[in-house]
């Protein structure tokens, strides 16, 4: 007799399963848990005098309760946020000091000992070194305080804590409870967000989630809104008050980015992919008492710095190509002053200006660098006005906030505005990559990529409207 | 250099009392980090979702996969190696799964893996805390290959929480070796190492348990389609379980079988000892 064929077995299969009967898929599961309850009753023994797991229960009530849930969520992550912010501030201010203020005066000074050729000095200096420079002070000390704090709470196991807290209202969105996992982890990075909606099953829910992914503040955003809310909404405030209300701003942008997945997904789920939230079950994991010296140790050297050097590498070509966009003059202004001239328009219609919209541009390979981009090029198109009055300006460490509104103009509408755009615009260049490389599809993926910016662009035009009209600028 | 240490290495072969002697096995270990080449045999760690799988993995090759207290943090499979008494290994982090029957696309890589990829030993870290769930899963696992251990993480968790194992018992039960572990702090390891050498080696008599089905209908569909699944792919090790698979209807069980792919699916150690000949 000659070996059965692929195609043999399974017909008989098939016809064999008519006889066992549909319920053998159940029979199988029920064995398999009939078998593992009792080798598990013979192996395992319960100390009667204490309760199993009474503490857990009892913190989880409290963090997952209706009432003290959401409450306690905001309040941890201000925590976070406040000891980011006040913990960043001196070592921030001494990294600006020495990389933008003394090393670089240095490097000057040495580049004329030497006669360097001035385009030469000031493509290195000015353009790669400064950039370079400014995303070092700008990132380092708040993303070192960040990340360990975050991983803590992510080992501790509050996170899923989160997720629990969460599900009502992503199962009311038409979304799937794990979605708010996936948002978590786009705190960190999008990309990784965007690989992290793998856990969810199902393929619309999906969707919904990595259409989604970029309203999660990720590493390259958080710098943005951390300096804006302390140079402009935290100087409001009482001294003493400061960096409590600058967090309070940062977690309002994120709370903003919550409230707009909710509806984003929503709206997805009602229109593009339409269909009923499945549900699913949630584990709550032990707390773990976190490993502490280990995850700051391993925070620091793998999150921070992998994201520290992501942010150089981006930011050292960067330097180079707005330095020379500044430099290469046509007609009657420089590259940069015709680009931002032709965006100026746009920008003040969005409450943001020229140079905010043209540092997006060079910030689609990482987000990391819109700050440097936007203080290189403030200062150098303000500083050849100044000049040209005879005017020189001193880089001074604590200056970001006198160049911005003395050299660009802000107000606290652009910055605010600067704030909400951060968290609504197109993924970074890495991020649509991923989304390409998990949907496979360039409708879907351009979707992710263009409905942030549109949702940009009406957010920041109506608050710039309504802030007009009322008159507040 | 002179080495004054008296090292296995210095005084001769090890004794096979070195083999029992945790000090001497955790010596033996060498973390590799990613470099996982010319690697003598794989394995798989496999297990419910948070149970400290990839914890395991880093305590093993050394590297800093991330860890999170949350359930799906690992979607993708991660590789590193180690070696472990002149033998090189070749670890994976699968995604964890509390089941090999049901499928989303990060539990599909794991049961994918165990099946097709067939690992030379199948790591199925468990929760102490949480055996009886864990067991299903590794009773499944069990069904798939015999060449397994489980490593009862957590332990220490469970016994903060007043909760004793006893790990001879499951191991009479299961017929695989049982380790307790706390990999978080790095108790168990040696042992772990030696059940995974063992077991790589052939040299545990491994008798595992069948999957109890407790339905005679079932058995003897089972026990009628098994010898032809055989004839068709000599040396498939888990033709059983293919026909269960095939009799729950599982369609990406049926496109292996049509298109060959349970056939072709080499045992990575064969390959390797071709690759080294």
């Amino acid at each position: 007799m000659s070996n059965p064929t692929a195609e043999q077995i399974l017909a008989n299969a098939a016809s064999m399963r008519s006889d066992v009967g549909g319920s053998l898929h159940d029979k199988v599961t029920e064995a398999i848990f009939t078998d593992a309850a009792q080798i598990a009753d013979r192996a395992v023994s319960r100390d009667g005098q204490r309760a199993a797991f009474s503490l857990d229960r009892a913190i989880d009530r409290v963090v997952t309760s209706p009432i003290f849930g959401f409450p306690i969520m905001v309040l941890m992550l201000t925590g976070v946020f406040w000891l980011t912010i006040a913990g960043a501030n001196v070592p921030s201010a001494m990294l600006g000091e020495l990389l933008t203020g003394q090393i670089y005066g240095a490097l000057h000074a040495g580049a004329a000992a030497i006669s360097a050729p001035a385009w030469l000095s000031g493509l290195l200096i000015d353009g790669v070194y400064l950039a370079t420079a400014w995303v070092i002070s700008v990132m380092l000390p708040p993303m070192a305080i960040f990340f360990p704090l975050f991983t803590l709470l992510e080992d501790l196991g509050y996170l899923p804590r989160v997720a629990f807290n969460l599900d009502r209202l992503f199962k009311g969105a038409g979304a799937h409870g794990k979605q708010s996992l996936s948002m978590m982890m786009g705190w960190g990075c999008n990309a990784a967000g965007v690989v992290a909606t793998r856990i969810i099953d199902s393929p619309r829910e999906r969707l919904i989630a990595i259409i989604t992914n970029n309203f999660s503040i990720c590493n390259g955003r958080w710098p943005t809104l951390i300096l804006m809310g302390t140079v402009f909404i935290g100087a409001t405030a009482a001294p003493g008050m400061a960096s409590l209300v600058s967090a309070a701003s940062v977690v309002t942008v994120t709370i903003i980015g919550i409230f707009t997945t909710l509806v984003v997904s929503a709206l997805l789920s009602r229109t593009l992919l339409k269909g009923e939230a499945s549900t699913f079950s949630l584990e709550l994991p032990p707390y773990r008492p976190p490993r502490v010296l280990q995850t700051i140790y391993t925070s620091l050297i793998d999150r921070t710095m992998i994201v520290l050097w992501r942010a150089v590498v981006m930011a050292a070509p960067a330097g180079a190509v707005i330095w020379l966009l500044s430099n290469i003059t046509v007609g009657d202004a420089s590259l940069a002053g015709h680009l931002v001239n032709f965006l100026e328009p746009l920008g003040w219609l969005l409450g943001l200006n020229g140079v905010i919209l043209l540092a997006y541009v060079v910030a689609i390979p990482a987000n990391e660098i819109i700050i440097p981009t936007i203080l290189m090029l403030t200062l150098t198109l303000g500083r050849s006005q100044l000049a040209q009055a005879g005017v020189m300006l001193d880089l001074e460490p604590d200056m970001i906030g006198t160049v911005l509104t003395d050299l660009g103009g802000w107000t606290a509408l652009t910055a605010v505005n600067l704030m909400l755009f951060s968290l609504l615009h197109n993924p970074c260049s890495t991020t649509i990559l991923t989304i390409w490389k998990e949907t496979k599809s360039l409708k879907w993926t351009a979707l992710a990529t263009l409905l942030p910016v549109a949702l940009g662009v009406a957010v920041t035009f109506t608050t710039a409207t309504v802030a007009r009209m009322a008159g507040w600028v | 250099m002179s080495q004054q240490l008296i090292t296995p290495e210095a005084v001769g072969a090890p004794t096979a009392h070195c083999a029992s002697c945790p000090i001497y096995n955790s010596a033996q270990l060498v973390k590799l980090g990613v470099d996982a080449t010319g690697y003598d045999y794989v394995i798989a760690l496999a297990g419910n979702p948070n149970t400290g799988k990839s914890t395991v993995f880093n305590t093993l090759t050394g590297l800093r996969q991330h860890t999170g207290n949350w359930s799906g943090k690992t979607v993708a499979r991660a590789e590193g190696g180690f070696r472990f008494r002149e033998r090189r290994y070749k670890l994976l982090d699968l995604p964890g799964t509390y089941s090999l029957l049901s499928t989303s696309a990060d539990e599909e890589v794991a049961r994918d893996f165990i099946l097709f990829g067939r690992p030379d030993v199948t790591v199925v870290v468990a929760d102490a805390t949480r055996l009886e769930r864990n067991l299903n899963l590794a009773l499944q696992v069990l069904a798939i290959t015999e060449r397994v251990v489980v490593a009862l993480n957590l332990i220490d968790e469970a016994r903060r929480h007043g909760i004793e194992v006893d790990a001879r018992s499951l191991t009479r039960d299961l017929g695989v070796p049982v380790v307790p572990m706390a990999a978080r702090r790095g108790e168990g390891v040696p042992e772990l190492l030696a059940a995974i050498a063992d077991v790589a080696a052939g040299a545990y008599p491994a008798r595992p348990r069948r999957l109890p089905l407790r339905d005679p209908a079932i058995e003897r569909a089972i026990a009628e389609l098994t010898p032809q699944i055989e004839a068709a792919f000599p040396g498939l090790p888990n033709a059983s379980w293919v026909a269960l698979r095939l009799l729950d209807g599982d369609e990406s069980i049926a496109q292996a079988v049509r298109d060959g792919t349970l056939g072709t699916a080499v045992a990575p150690a064969a390959a390797a000892a071709t690759a080294l000949a």
